[in-house]
């Protein structure tokens, strides 16, 4: 049976230290003590610094997951690879760009610029090879500063800083609405402006190979932010808002709510509407989560480190009909945590592990390489949090040896044999597997890779609906004609 | 083990052990569980 491939992946990251203040630990922390500000500033990384970071220098393709086994920690301190801000699935942005395409992706004149800072971005931004002069001349003209001072002062708007100047604000949606306050239309701004930024890199990718962004029938945004009103918080559509920037004329979409897991429930609803003939392309997109921004910046300065939660991430993903030269996703064995499982370990590790690889007759160890979370270590470690993917291959180590498929004395070396070290930001939805699916789908097409399982999890009893968290998974099988296969 | 007559607060953890299946092990021990809250920590 032929099943729908993954034609393009793309990724971003922003780097935006001024805005993680605004992330919702932060935000609480300084609301109780604003003496905090002037620490948190200190340990604040400059662009060179976070972008020559070897995690985020991995996340947007200039290096392989493995090559971080290698460096030396802590990976904060290294420079070795220099501050190549483009890598093969996407770029790292510098804030003033940023700032500017918040202002591109804003609709309804929320984001208003200082004057002056308003025309640097507007240079940067048509410098940039993915935006032109329609999109910078969304900008307008900006506003004196006195006029933002008086917003910021007087009129409930959030100011935008650089460097501890007010460059811009964001201002509140309506007089008495609470859902549209400045930090809500912020976040949600954040996670457009990110996903756009994504979705063009997508399409710079796939557009000279016959299928550009008019192709693409349906857009799902798999992210967790909350876009409505106050008789609909969190009805959505971020999908189409995204569609429409990023030249998805064919195209309408929808949210996807799961949690972290939003994304593998996502590919595999877009695979599902392929391989039912209902649409020919569609795209998952994730945008960044101005929440998690410093969220466990308490850990990093008790540590003396930087603050390591400064940049927003975002994917997107082309998800097409069967070909023969691209990855696909095998719809006969997909992973699911139904409700009968409940919570422990092995039960969740049984639904989403062994129960499809049964179908497909594998073993735990025929496949190749597992994605799991793959939060970045050196995030999580210093707050107490530990290593969340290394936990994950434990797991499924300790799941095949209780099945005889991997030996009880060499669980630790799971980890390296069939895992990856954790790159992506402390981003909600965008840790949640997919960062290696760009690399997965190089590896396939270069013959390095034949299978890989795609695990996502997500913390349903945050939202104190229910006790129950939830998981997806699902397998990626290389293209027959790639060259392992053609061996 | 027998926790008979004991209350306990669960504090579970979505990539560790969840809330859900410490309870089950608890009660199962005897004991009562009187708050149950799961976390996630990323």
């Amino acid at each position: 049976m032929q099943f729908p491939v993954i034609k393009a992946v793309s990724y971003a990251l922003a780097h935006t230290p001024d805005l993680v203040v605004y992330g919702s630990k932060p935000e609480r922390e300084l609301r109780k003590n604003p003496e905090l500000m002037q620490q948190i500033s200190e340990h604040l990384r400059s662009f060179e610094q976070a972008c020559a970071y070897p995690p985020h220098q991995v996340f947007i393709g200039s290096l392989p997951p493995e090559s971080l086994w290698d460096i030396p920690r802590p990976w904060w301190q290294s420079t070795q690879n220099g501050s190549a801000r483009f890598g093969s699935f996407g770029e790292f942005m510098p804030e003033t760009e940023f700032y500017g395409l918040l202002r591109i992706a804003d609709d309804f004149d929320l984001v208003q610029l200082e004057e002056n800072f308003l025309q640097s971005a507007r240079q940067r931004l048509l410098e940039h090879p993915l935006f032109g002069e329609e999109d910078v001349a969304r900008l307008g003209s900006g506003l004196p500063i006195s006029v933002i001072e008086t917003r910021v002062a007087n009129e409930g708007a959030l100011p935008l800083r650089q460097n501890g100047r007010t460059v811009g604000c964001v201002v509140k949606g309506h007089e008495e609405d609470p859902v549209l306050r400045a930090n809500f239309l912020l976040e949600n701004l954040a996670c457009k402006a990110s996903g756009v930024l994504a979705l063009r890199r997508l399409f710079e990718q796939t557009g000279g190979h016959g299928t550009p962004a008019s192709t693409v029938d349906y857009v799902i945004n798999s992210g967790e932010e909350a876009v409505g009103d106050r008789y609909q918080r969190g009805a959505g559509n971020l999908a189409k808002a995204m569609a429409e920037l990023s030249g998805c004329v064919n195209s309408t979409g929808s949210d996807v709510k799961a949690f972290c897991c939003g994304p593998i429930h996502s590919i595999v609803i877009a695979a599902g509407l392929i391989q039912g003939g209902i649409f020919e392309n569609v795209v998952v997109v994730g945008g960044g989560a101005l929440a998690k921004l410093g969220m466990k910046f308490r850990g990093h300065l008790s540590k003396a480190q930087p603050i390591l939660e400064d940049v927003l991430a975002s994917f997107a993903i082309l998800v097409g009909r069967h070909d023969d030269t691209n990855p696909s996703i095998r719809l006969d064995a997909i992973g699911k945590h139904d409700v009968r499982y409940g919570g422990s370990a092995q039960a969740i590790a049984e639904a989403l592990i062994a129960a499809p690889l049964e179908k497909l007759g594998l073993r735990i160890s025929d496949i190749d390489k597992y994605a799991v979370e793959l939060h970045d270590p050196e995030i999580t470690e210093s707050a107490g949090s530990g290593n969340i993917p290394q936990f994950n291959y434990r797991t499924i180590a300790s799941l095949a040896a209780i099945r005889g498929q991997w030996l009880r004395e060499e669980i630790k070396d799971f980890e390296r044999r069939h895992g990856l070290p954790g790159f992506s930001p402390t981003q909600g939805h965008v840790p949640s597997a997919v960062p290696y699916l760009g690399h997965a789908r190089e590896c396939m097409l270069r013959g390095e890779l034949k299978t890989a399982m795609f695990i996502g999890k997500g913390s349903l009893f945050l939202g104190k609906m229910t006790n129950l968290s939830d998981g997806m998974s699902f397998v990626l099988e290389a293209p027959a004609k790639s060259v392992v296969n053609q061996v | 083990m027998n926790l008979s007559g004991k209350k306990v607060i669960v504090l579970g953890e979505r990539d560790g052990v969840q809330g859900t299946a410490l309870t089950e092990c608890i009660k199962a021990a005897g004991a009562e569980i009187v708050l149950n809250i799961n976390q996630c920590f990323v």
